[in-house]
């Protein structure tokens, strides 16, 4: 068996989770091809070609995969899929995007969201926002799958020597174009990858208010996130959500600040090490998962911490 | 315009699931069903562009056991002007009908009714699976605007804004599309009871899988359903100081 993996990278480096995803694959093969598909991504090539694990890179370099887009994607790695028996993506919203359109025009039903594999057929995956893990065996020739990052360690960046090898490119399928991107700028770590993430509720009351959150985050090198109800609120940009339909993470060390612990808060966070939460509400939820509660006001507490810390 | 709005029956958002104790799924007798949340935001987006002269007929669709009827009427007291049922026996949440077998259907009727865009939920709530736009729209070989914060239609043409991992994404998508739906797209209106009153009048149709020539035989088969390991929580600390002793010296995470 060989698997394809599809890398995340941003042209010129490969993202965090595309290691976790080469990790997950190794679970069920040695032989590991890694794709990278974008416009003057030499340089997000050769570091895919240092991954441990890694045994070939296929890299496909053409104007028409700048953005990335579904309708350009899917047919490329369709086209390349004959010889794989699995082919993973990590399941970030690119490939929670691609992927769905790559199984359909295979006539393959895909996995979403595995946490855990247990053989080349049966993997593990979390449904009803978490509150129950299905284990499923699929009886399609070929899977399409999308991992979890958080779910499995991430293989070394470094330490491979992979070929790579050019792969002819699909053409633009004219459906669709970019028009433009607001991203968040941060020097903060990525928030799925970070080792300590301190997040921010609705507790927290105002925009302004999020640079307390911020300053403990600073101070810890930790990443920032928040819950659907700040978001909402309009306090922090969608991008920073944990939860069942914003982002998973799985860090060291989780700081839940004036967040309540909604269920499907609860979903993208409660597989955290180590669980802090900071809440004048002893009732609430969130408590229930903390391992260190601490009752009181956030605005007392969160600035003495910065402090100390 | 004619947009077509797939719906689905799903458990109730605010049910707290409980797993079979025969690990074959989850228990959803006597369990509150609403519409899953991001097809309520569909229908509501179809019906803003219905009331803004974009849509001139909205088309609800579901799959489903017969009281998904009851699905298709909330969708219409929102603003469908008609409901298309497939009935069907086979569970619709996990090991049953999967998201493959759902865009063949809905392939099937976009074929029947032909839409200028398909508007539907990012993902059902019960086996999050978040496939089936996607796949609907590489069947079909249409354009694709996935996880819209924001649409807006014109002739010929869609412009989406996506939420993505990093923030915010707009593209231009020729139509026909398959557009799916994020949490902030809009909010949906209460329904008020004399649109629950006009929608039970509305024209209902029922159709089955056979009829359609579809297969639901699922292709991935549950070999179990548990629930997640429990966390061992209720830890307190009395102040900032013992925090920071804590993480320091009893779980070294800082």
């Amino acid at each position: 068996m060989t698997i394809l993996v599809i890398a995340e990278h941003n042209h010129s480096a490969v993202k965090p989770v595309t290691l976790n995803v080469v990790a997950a694959a190794r679970k069920i093969d040695s032989d590991v091809h890694l794709l990278v598909v974008g416009t003057d991504c030499g340089g997000a090539a050769d570091a895919a070609a240092k991954i441990h694990g890694v045994t070939k890179v296929l890299k496909c370099d053409s104007p028409e995969y700048q953005k990335r887009l579904a309708e350009n994607m899917a047919p490329l790695i369709e086209s390349l899929a004959g010889e794989y028996s699995h082919i993973l993506a990590p399941a970030t919203t690119f490939g929670k995007n691609v992927m769905p359109r790559v199984a359909a025009k295979l006539d393959t039903q895909q996995i979403s969201d595995i946490t855990a594999i247990h053989d080349a057929d049966t993997f593990e995956r979390p449904v009803y926002a978490g509150n129950a893990i299905a284990t499923v065996k699929s009886s399609d020739d070929k899977k399409i799958i999308t991992v979890r990052g958080t779910a499995f360690d991430p293989v070394a960046a470094e330490g491979g020597s992979a070929s790579v090898e050019d792969v002819a490119a699909a053409g633009d399928s004219g459906l669709s174009s970019f028009v433009k991107q607001e991203l968040s700028e941060s020097d903060r770590p990525e928030l799925t990858a970070a080792e300590i993430v301190v997040s921010g509720g609705r507790g927290v009351g105002s925009g302004e208010n999020f640079d307390l959150i911020e300053k403990l985050a600073d101070k810890l090198g930790a990443a920032v996130g928040a819950s659907r109800a700040a978001v909402d609120a309009g306090y922090v940009p969608n991008d920073y959500q944990v939860g069942q339909t914003g982002k998973v993470v799985a860090p060291q060390l989780y700081i839940a600040v004036g967040i309540s612990g909604a269920i499907q808060h609860l979903a993208g966070m409660k597989d955290s090490k180590i669980i802090v939460a900071i809440n004048k509400d002893e009732e609430a939820p969130i408590f229930g998962v903390a391992d260190y509660g601490l009752v009181g006001d956030l605005f007392d507490i969160v600035p003495e911490l910065t402090e100390k810390l | 315009m004619k947009v077509l709005v797939p719906v689905k029956r799903a458990v109730d958002y605010n049910v707290k699931i409980r797993v079979k104790s025969d690990e074959s799924g989850i228990e959803l007798n006597n369990v509150k069903m609403s519409m899953n949340p991001f097809d309520e935001i569909a229908i509501e987006e179809a019906t803003k562009l219905k009331e803004a002269g974009t849509v001139t007929e909205i088309v609800a669709v579901t799959i489903g056991p017969a009281k998904a009827q009851e699905t298709l009427r909330t969708a219409m007291a929102i603003g469908a002007d008609r409901g298309i049922i497939v009935e069907t026996d086979t569970p619709t949440d996990i090991g049953g009908v999967e998201p493959l077998a759902v865009a063949k259907t809905l392939k099937a009727i976009v074929e029947k009714e032909s839409p200028d865009f398909v508007i539907m939920g990012k993902q059902s709530i019960d086996d999050d699976s978040n496939q089936t736009g996607q796949m609907l729209s590489a069947l079909l070989g249409w354009s694709q605007g996935t996880f819209a914060s924001e649409v807006q239609i014109a002739e010929g043409k869609a412009t989406v804004t996506r939420e993505i991992d990093g923030g915010l994404e707009t593209i231009e998508i020729k139509l026909p599309a398959v557009i799916t739906t994020d949490l902030r797209l809009n909010e949906p209106r209460y329904v008020k009871l004399p649109d629950i009153m006009k929608a039970k009048k509305k024209q209902l149709d029922v159709m089955t899988p056979d009829e359609l020539g579809i297969d639901f035989t699922p292709r991935l088969s549950v070999v179990k359903v548990v629930e997640p390991p429990a966390r061992q929580g209720g830890g307190k600390v009395a102040d900032v100081d013992e925090l920071i002793d804590k993480l320091k010296n009893e779980a070294k995470v800082i």
